[in-house]
Order: structure tokens, then C-alpha cells, then sequence
């Protein structure tokens, strides 16, 4: 990657203060750790895994210090084995399908073994010490156009790119990388990681034009005539807004908006230190700005949700975490309106609680209850439809839209699922393109 | 509680436990702290002209996280002088008159041996034992197992050794040989009042890929070493076992290899061994590990009935037989627990590509494979069994199919998941001498005849 990336990165950054909850292991650590995997057959944990990743075999190659061979494996599977190690939910996929957990017996730290191998052997090669594990492919002619520089396309775009098809990816932004760089709590990934691997990526011969905007830096139809494919992985657009008085002004943020200032822009854009932070919403990116929150020293974070804590979508894992690291749960509370000084200053968030309104004084409150869908991408590429929700409808297997042409994965057309489910939908449709393209329709991987 | 104590060829022991003659019998210092912690007896690392040693000297083998599953070493005789070890000897026997000191010797001329063994039983040692074992660096000198591997010079230096010991003689055997017998009845003849097996096995430990030098490394190379631990202790058992059976083999045996704990000794004492010699695990885990050992036993002997130890001493040896005397119509059967059964599957990989292809899952019939005993179809079980814990990964054995192997209930990680079951017997009990005798030792269509 072009290393000028890397520098656009603030060095005070709030997010550097916050150290891996996971470090990485050690050699020693992580053979002894391999040395405990059963090595089941036809193991439940390859088919927990939505990019089925061989974990037996690649744990086993750890074991036999085969590291490199090890990533290979992984990368064979998932060309973002190294972020999908630090930020995929292992909890409620590969390590929670572990056959150790039937037996009451601690499973295998899949996700610490796979970021010890894919780690290793990309800072190997990126240091010359060792020679690529995958190189760009003989060119086919094939051009793919890319929109976006999140996990699904770049996992798509290097698929294609060992596979000899040009891939070019547009990204709006000045960084690539997509939630990767912007999005994820920094004790599992911080920015600088994101972009190294994004780095790996496009050392596979991929091309990323960031700071470009598809319609209206680029129109649609320019990729339209210029390339043989347009694939889609825009992600996310802007937070939702509650849409009660008083939103508008200081103190009152969008929560991925937050995060994205926490991560990238210097320290002094995110300071809670002794705030009293009120996250409205309880799914994972509540539970997200929360954590950080409480681990950056704010005097309290208090999560609102409108529902019971059963009907939570963020992980039962991380709300314990949280609510170990002090976040307590406010559960059938209903934000009503925010309440301000005469000088505009936030003072506190009016909620309805139990048929009663409380005000509950805070200093910033993060709005986490979704994100709006980027709807417009639709218009520039006719053809594509959106549902109900404003998800791009694609073919499940291949990514497939209304036009022909066009394909797309990811949160833009899940609505908002792991990185791991637009790595496996940006690899499929790259598979798809590359048998379609090879003559070879009968390779067309089924997936799930 | 059953007496564990022994009486090895007139030497007296509170309990069959001996530490071998290794590194852990180096001193008196670290002899008295062994007795100290329930040791009965310790055979003196070998007594001779002293040696010089080299660094490195050992190397093991690890199975993934369990270490040393086996152990080499290089290091020689004691590199302590004569007059300093049999100084320690006779303070040992001051202090510990009850317990067995036995000294290991290693020299070579007749007269050297008439010195030697005059010296050693002055300090009070109550037993000596020839080591004719030792497969590195002192053979390549023409001792240790040069020795133990000629079994006519094995039984002339034993004959000499006798004409001057007036205290039990033990001739310790070398592994390192093509039929253990051979060395066991030359040392019988040459007078032994018992025999001690095994020694250490010939090796070399492996190889620093990096360096490419084998292991241990003495700077810029190795040498070939002894090998010993658990890993060893199948062939250490065949050896007494086979000396244990053999007529021509009428003294006691101290048995050696890969003991670790009580189940390890009580296995070689029920195949022959009336003392048990213990170094590796003392090596790995201290002495500290025979108090585990002394308790166990003795709980095993008082739970099967026997007062003594010397009642358990060779008690499985008529079970072994040549294979010829097996039961050909005995057949057992692998179960698969579903409460207890995980699945992992690693039973279904191993009976599909290592055995006999009568492990699956799933729900559904399966087509057995061309080589099968009984050509057809495999029923699945109907309704699908569901595990406890492995739900619709619990694996389903083809009962016809399985000729009871074992291998499944080996891999299963999960104790007594997997349990093989006695069928209940139809046919006659028949052996392959049987069949020779009856002229039906041909079988041309193999199993399907």
C-alpha cells in the first residue's frame, strides 16, 4: 500500500490508548494452544465459520511451526483472515461451535491462533524476509470495478486479482478499509492494523483510488461502459437520529460517527474523561461506544434500550464484558427529549420509563440504533433494487443484483452483519466471476 | 495393607521401588533424600574408572503438550572417584541399614573386576550389578553393551564376577539385541542370582534443523545415546515378560522402562519383575513421585485380595502367549456413548482411513465399501440417534462390520465413550495352531472364503 496512508493517520489519536484486550500470542503460547486442538473430523468449527476456514488444519500447522503454510490456509479461505481474527464474534462462531464446550472444557482460541499465524507470516513478507504467499494472476483482460474499500470488496477485489482479473476499487473517503479502519472498538483492532492489511491486499495487484466518490466524482455509467463488472460494498450510510426535540446541537452524536472520531482524528475530538455518557440502543455498537467510553474514563456510561434486556441484539459476551468494565443497562427506557441550558449546553436526556419521565443527567449522549442505508448507489447503476429496508437486493449466492453487471455484498445488502459475512459474500462473487469468466460455470462454488 | 516388601536373590527391600542406576543415584546425598521420601532401594550409577562427561547430554521427545514421552541421553559412567562414591556407599547403609544399596559396576579386565568388586563390598553395598547395557560411548570402549550384546563374553564376565562377589549378583541386560533370551539364559549360566532389564535402547534423538546437527548437541555434533521413558516401556515389558516365561530363566528379575507411577510397576511385576528400577519419571518429576507409587500399589494389592506383593509377581505371564494360541471366534464390538460423546469425529477418520471402514454419521444407509467382510449395505440406526453433547454428530458403528479393533475407543478423546463389547460367542473357541493341527491353516480366498 501507498505508506502515505498509514501517515494520514493522527498520532494522538483517542483510540491508541486503548491496548489489545487479545495480544497476540507468543510463539510458545500460541504452539501450546495448537497442541490442544483435537483436530475433530468434519469439524463443526469449519462449518460455524462463514468463509469455512479449514481450522483444524491450519491450528495443526501452527502446532508443527508450519506458520507460513498455516496463513496459507486461512488466506485460501479469506484474504482478511487477519482482521476477521481480531474482530469476528468468535464467541457465537468458530470457538463457541468448538466440541470443547460440550465437554466443559475451555475451547480453542481460534480467533488468537488464526492472528498469530496470518500475522506472522504478512509481517514476514511485508519485511522481505519472506516471498508472497499469493501474487497477482496472469491478466485475463477481465476489469472489475469496486465501490467501496470495505471488507467485502477488498476480499473480493484480491480474489479477483490472483485470479488475473483487474480490480480497481473506489473509495469515498481519503482511508480504505471500510469499518475495518473507521469502525472497530480498538482493544480488537486499531486503525494502523486495518491498513496493513488493506496493504496485503493490494499487494495482490489490487488498485484503490480513495478520496473518489461514485456519482459524483464518477458516474455509474462511466463504470458501467468501462468495466465487465461493478461490484457493491458501500456498506452503511450515517447514524439514525431519534427525532425528538433537542437532538440537534453539542453532545449529541452519531455513534459510528463517534467511533470514527475516537479512531481516526486526534484525541481532542473525543474526550470523555469524567462524562457522565448515556448510549441509546443495545446492539453491538452500542455495547461498542459504551465499552470505549467506560475504558476512556468516563465518570459513567448508562446504556438506554427500549426493551428488555432479552430482546438485545448486541451479544450476551459483550454486554457482560461491558458491564465488567462498569456500563450499567437501562432496559424499557424510552428517549423523549433532550433536555439544554439556555446556552445550548446539553444538560440531560428525558426518558419514559415504567408509564414515568426521568431525566437523566449526562454529558454526551451516542446515538446507536442503526444506520441509514445508502440508497442512492441504486439510481447510479440502473438495474439494482432496494427492498423494504433499503438493502440492495442481491443473489445470496452470487451477489448477483437486477442488473446483470452489477453485484453486491456486505452490510449493503445484510443490513449490517460481521466482516466475516461481506469477506465470504465479496469472495463469492469473486469465485462466481472467475468460473463465469474461466468457462468453467460448473465451478461455481455453492455457499451458503 | 498389603507388604510390599521384597527379598531380590537374598537382598532385602522395604518395597520394590529401586531407583535405576542413572543420574538420580549419582551421590549419597541425593540416595538418602530418595530413601527419605519412600524409595526402597537405589542401584549406584555405575561404578568405574571415572569419566569425563560432555555438555549437552540429554534430549526428549515431546508429544504435543505432554514432554518427555521419551528421554536419550549420553552422559557416562560416574564421573566421581571410586574412593568418594564408595565412602557415600557405606554412609548410606550407616544411616539407611534397611533399605537395598546396590552398586552398578562397568570395568574390564578380570583383575580390574576382582578389585573392583573386593572395594565395593568393603563400603557395604548389598548387591552388585553388571552393567552390560549401556549402548553409547562405554561400548564403543568394549563394555556395556559389547558386552551384554556377546552373550559368550556376557557369561564369562558374569562367571568371574561371580568367583569373587560374595553378595547377589544382577547382570543388567541391553535391549540392544536380537533376541533378549540369548543374553538372558548366557547371564543364568554365568551364575546371575537375577537379572535387570532393560537398559537403554540406542538412538538418536533428532536433528537441529537449523544446524542440521543431531540432538544432543556437543558444539558442531552428537552421538548416538540411550533411550528410555514412558515410550520405551511396551518394548521393556516384552523383555521381562519374555525372560519371565523362558525356562531357562529360574532367578528374579528387576524390571526397567518407562515406569512412572504404580500402574507402570504393577504391570511389570504381574509379568515377572520382583523389583522395579525407576529413572526417566525421577528425572522429569523428582522422588517425590513414589509416595504415589507406594500408595497405589498397595491399594491395588489390598483391593484384589493379595497380602503381598511377591503374590502379583509374574501373575499375568501364562496370559501370554504366542499368537497361535488366540482365540479366533472371540469378537468384541465398539459402542459409542451418546451421553458422553462430543463430536469430535476423530473416531470416524480413523475407522474410515486407518481401520475398517464401520464408523459413520449421519442419518441414511450407507453402501459399505468393495473390500467390506460382509458386501451390502450399512443400516443406520432409525430414528437418528441424537448425543447428549454431540447432537446429530454422534458417529453410528456398523456393528457387522467391526472385526472390535480398538482403534476408535484409542483416539476418543473422551474416557469411556467409547467401549468395546464382548458379542456373545457362537462359534466353538478355536486357535490358528488349531487349524494347523486340523490342516486348515490355508484360508486362499481370504476373508471371504
Amino acid at each position: 500500500m501507498n505508506p502515505e496512508l498509514v501517515r494520514l493517520l493522527a498520532n494522538d489519536r483517542t483510540e491508541t490508548a486503548l491496548p489489545d484486550k487479545k495480544p497476540t500470542y507468543t510463539r510458545a503460547e500460541a504452539i501450546a494452544e495448537a497442541e490442544r486442538c483435537l483436530y475433530c473430523a468434519d469439524a463443526p468449527c469449519i462449518q460455524a465459520c462463514p468463509t469455512e476456514i479449514d481450522v483444524p488444519t491450519f491450528i495443526k500447522k501452527i502446532a508443527t511451526d508450519n506458520v507460513r503454510g498455516s496463513a496459507r490456509t486461512i488466506f485460501d479461505q479469506n484474504l482478511l483472515g487477519y482482521s476477521c481474527a481480531r474482530v469476528c464474534p468468535v464467541e457465537v462462531l468458530c470457538v463457541g461451535s468448538c466440541v470443547y464446550n460440550g465437554w466443559h472444557r475451555e475451547p480453542i482460541q481460534i480467533g488468537r491462533l488464526q492472528r498469530y499465524a496470518t500475522e506472522r507470516a504478512t509481517a514476514a513478507i511485508a519485511a522481505g524476509q519472506a516471498a508472497p504467499l499469493l501474487a497477482r494472476g496472469a491478466p485475463t483482460g477481465k476489469r472489475v470495478a469496486l465501490i467501496g474499500a470495505g471488507p467485502a470488496s477488498l476480499a473480493c477485489a484480491g480474489t479477483l486479482a490472483v485470479a488475473g482479473h483487474a480490480a480497481v476499487i473506489f473509495e469515498k473517503r481519503a482511508l480504505p478499509g471500510g469499518l475495518n479502519t473507521t469502525g472497530i472498538a480498538p482493544y480488537k483492532l486499531h486503525a494502523d492494523d486495518a491498513l496493513r492489511e488493506v496493504a496485503w491486499v493490494e499487494a495482490l495487484g489490487v488498485e484503490i483510488r480513495a478520496g473518489v466518490e461514485i456519482g459524483k466524482d464518477v458516474r455509474g455509467a462511466d463504470l458501467l461502459a468501462e468495466y465487465d463488472a461493478v461490484y457493491v460494498g458501500v456498506g452503511l450510510g450515517a447514524d439514525s437520529t431519534l427525532g425528538i426535540p433537542g437532538e440537534e446541537g453539542p453532545g449529541v452524536v452519531g455513534a459510528t460517527a463517534w467511533i470514527e472520531a475516537m479512531k481516526l482524528a486526534p484525541a481532542s475530538a473525543t474526550k470523555v474523561a469524567a462524562a457522565r455518557v448515556l448510549v441509546v440502543g443495545a446492539g453491538n455498537t452500542a455495547i461498542d461506544v459504551a465499552r470505549e467510553c467506560a475504558l476512556l474514563g468516563a465518570a459513567e456510561v448508562t446504556m438506554l434500550y427500549r426493551r428488555g434486556a432479552e430482546d438485545m441484539s448486541g451479544y450476551a459476551h459483550e454486554m457482560d464484558a461491558a458491564r465488567r468494565e462498569g456500563v450499567r443497562l437501562l432496559t424499557h427506557a424510552v428517549p423523549v427529549a433532550f433536555l439544554r441550558d439556555a446556552g445550548g449546553a446539553l444538560v440531560a436526556l428525558r426518558a419514559r420509563k415504567d408509564g414515568a419521565e426521568i431525566d437523566l443527567p449526562c454529558d454526551l449522549v451516542a446515538i446507536a440504533i442503526g444506520q441509514s442505508k445508502i440508497r442512492e448507489i441504486a439510481r447510479e447503476l440502473p438495474g439494482v433494487a432496494v427492498d423494504a429496508r433499503g438493502c440492495v437486493v442481491a443473489d445470496p449466492r452470487t451477489g448477483q443484483t437486477g442488473n446483470p453487471k452489477v453485484f453486491a455484498g456486505g452490510d449493503c445488502v445484510n443490513g449490517g452483519k460481521e466482516v466475516v459475512n461481506g469477506v465470504a459474500d465479496g469472495r463469492n462473487t469473486a469465485r462466481h466471476l472467475d468460473a463465469l469468466w474461466s468457462g468453467d460455470a460448473i465451478a461455481v462454488k455453492e455457499s451458503a | 495393607m498389603a507388604d510390599l516388601s521384597i527379598d531380590f536373590a537374598g537382598i532385602k527391600s522395604p518395597n520394590p521401588f529401586w531407583l535405576a542406576s542413572a543420574p538420580p543415584a549419582n551421590s549419597g546425598e541425593q540416595v538418602m533424600r530418595a530413601f527419605d521420601a519412600g524409595w526402597g532401594g537405589a542401584v549406584w550409577k555405575t561404578l568405574g574408572d571415572p569419566i569425563v562427561n560432555v555438555s549437552s547430554r540429554f534430549g526428549a521427545v515431546d508429544y504435543a503438550n505432554a514432554k518427555v514421552m521419551g528421554f536419550n541421553n549420553i552422559e557416562l559412567i560416574t564421573d566421581r572417584s571410586l574412593e568418594v562414591n564408595l565412602r557415600e556407599i557405606r554412609e548410606v547403609k550407616r544411616r539407611y541399614p534397611k533399605h537395598a544399596v546396590i552398586a552398578s559396576l562397568m570395568t574390564e579386565t578380570k583383575d580390574d573386576w576382582r578389585v573392583l568388586i573386593r572395594k565395593v563390598e568393603d563400603s557395604g553395598a548389598d548387591g552388585l550389578e553388571l552393567n552390560f547395557g549401556c549402548p553409547h560411548g562405554m561400548c564403543e570402549r568394549g563394555m556395556g553393551s559389547s558386552v551384554g550384546q556377546e552373550p559368550k563374553l556376557l557369561r564369562e564376565i558374569t562367571s568371574w564376577t561371580k568367583e569373587f562377589a560374595k553378595t547377589p549378583v544382577l547382570v543388567k541386560l541391553t535391549p540392544n539385541t536380537g533376541d533378549i533370551v540369548d543374553p538372558g539364559i548366557a547371564a543364568v549360566e554365568g551364575g546371575a542370582d537375577g537379572i535387570s532389564l532393560i537398559n537403554t535402547i540406542k538412538s538418536l534423538i533428532g536433528v537441529d534443523l537449523d544446524r542440521l546437527v543431531p540432538l544432543p548437541r556437543v558444539s558442531g555434533a552428537s552421538t548416538n545415546g540411550g533411550y528410555c521413558g514412558p515410550a520405551v516401556k511396551p518394548i521393556a515389558l516384552h523383555m521381562v515378560a519374555a525372560l519371565a516365561r523362558e525356562p531357562g530363566v529360574r532367578v528374579p528379575i528387576s524390571g526397567i522402562g518407562g515406569i512412572s507411577n504404580w500402574r507402570d510397576a504393577a504391570e511389570f511385576i504381574a509379568l515377572g519383575s520382583t523389583s522395579v528400577q525407576v529413572c526417566t519419571a525421577v528425572m522429569h518429576y523428582g522422588f517425590r513421585i513414589v509416595e504415589d507409587m507406594i500408595e497405589g500399589l498397595s491399594t491395588y494389592l489390598d483391593e484384589h485380595g493379595m497380602k503381598s506383593v511377591n503374590e502379583l509377581v509374574g501373575r499375568a505371564v501364562p496370559r501370554y502367549k504366542e499368537w497361535g494360541e488366540l482365540d479366533l471366534s472371540y469378537r468384541v464390538i465398539a459402542k459409542i456413548d451418546a451421553q458422553k460423546c462430543i463430536g469430535c469425529q476423530l473416531c470416524v477418520a480413523a475407522c474410515q482411513d486407518g481401520a475398517h471402514q464401520c464408523i459413520f454419521t449421519g442419518p441414511g444407509d450407507r453402501l459399505r465399501p468393495p473390500q467390506a467382510h460382509h458386501p451390502g449395505t450399512a443400516a443406520a440406526p432409525r430414528p437418528q440417534v441424537m448425543g447428549a453433547i454431540a447432537g446429530a454428530r454422534l458417529p453410528w458403528v456398523d456393528e457387522p462390520e467391526c472385526v472390535g479393533c480398538n482403534l476408535c475407543a484409542l483416539v476418543c478423546p473422551v474416557p469411556e465413550c467409547i467401549t468395546m463389547e464382548e458379542v456373545p460367542q457362537t462359534a466353538p473357541s478355536e486357535t490358528w495352531n488349531d487349524r494347523v493341527r486340523e490342516g486348515r491353516a490355508k484360508v486362499p480366498g481370504g476373508i471371504h472364503d
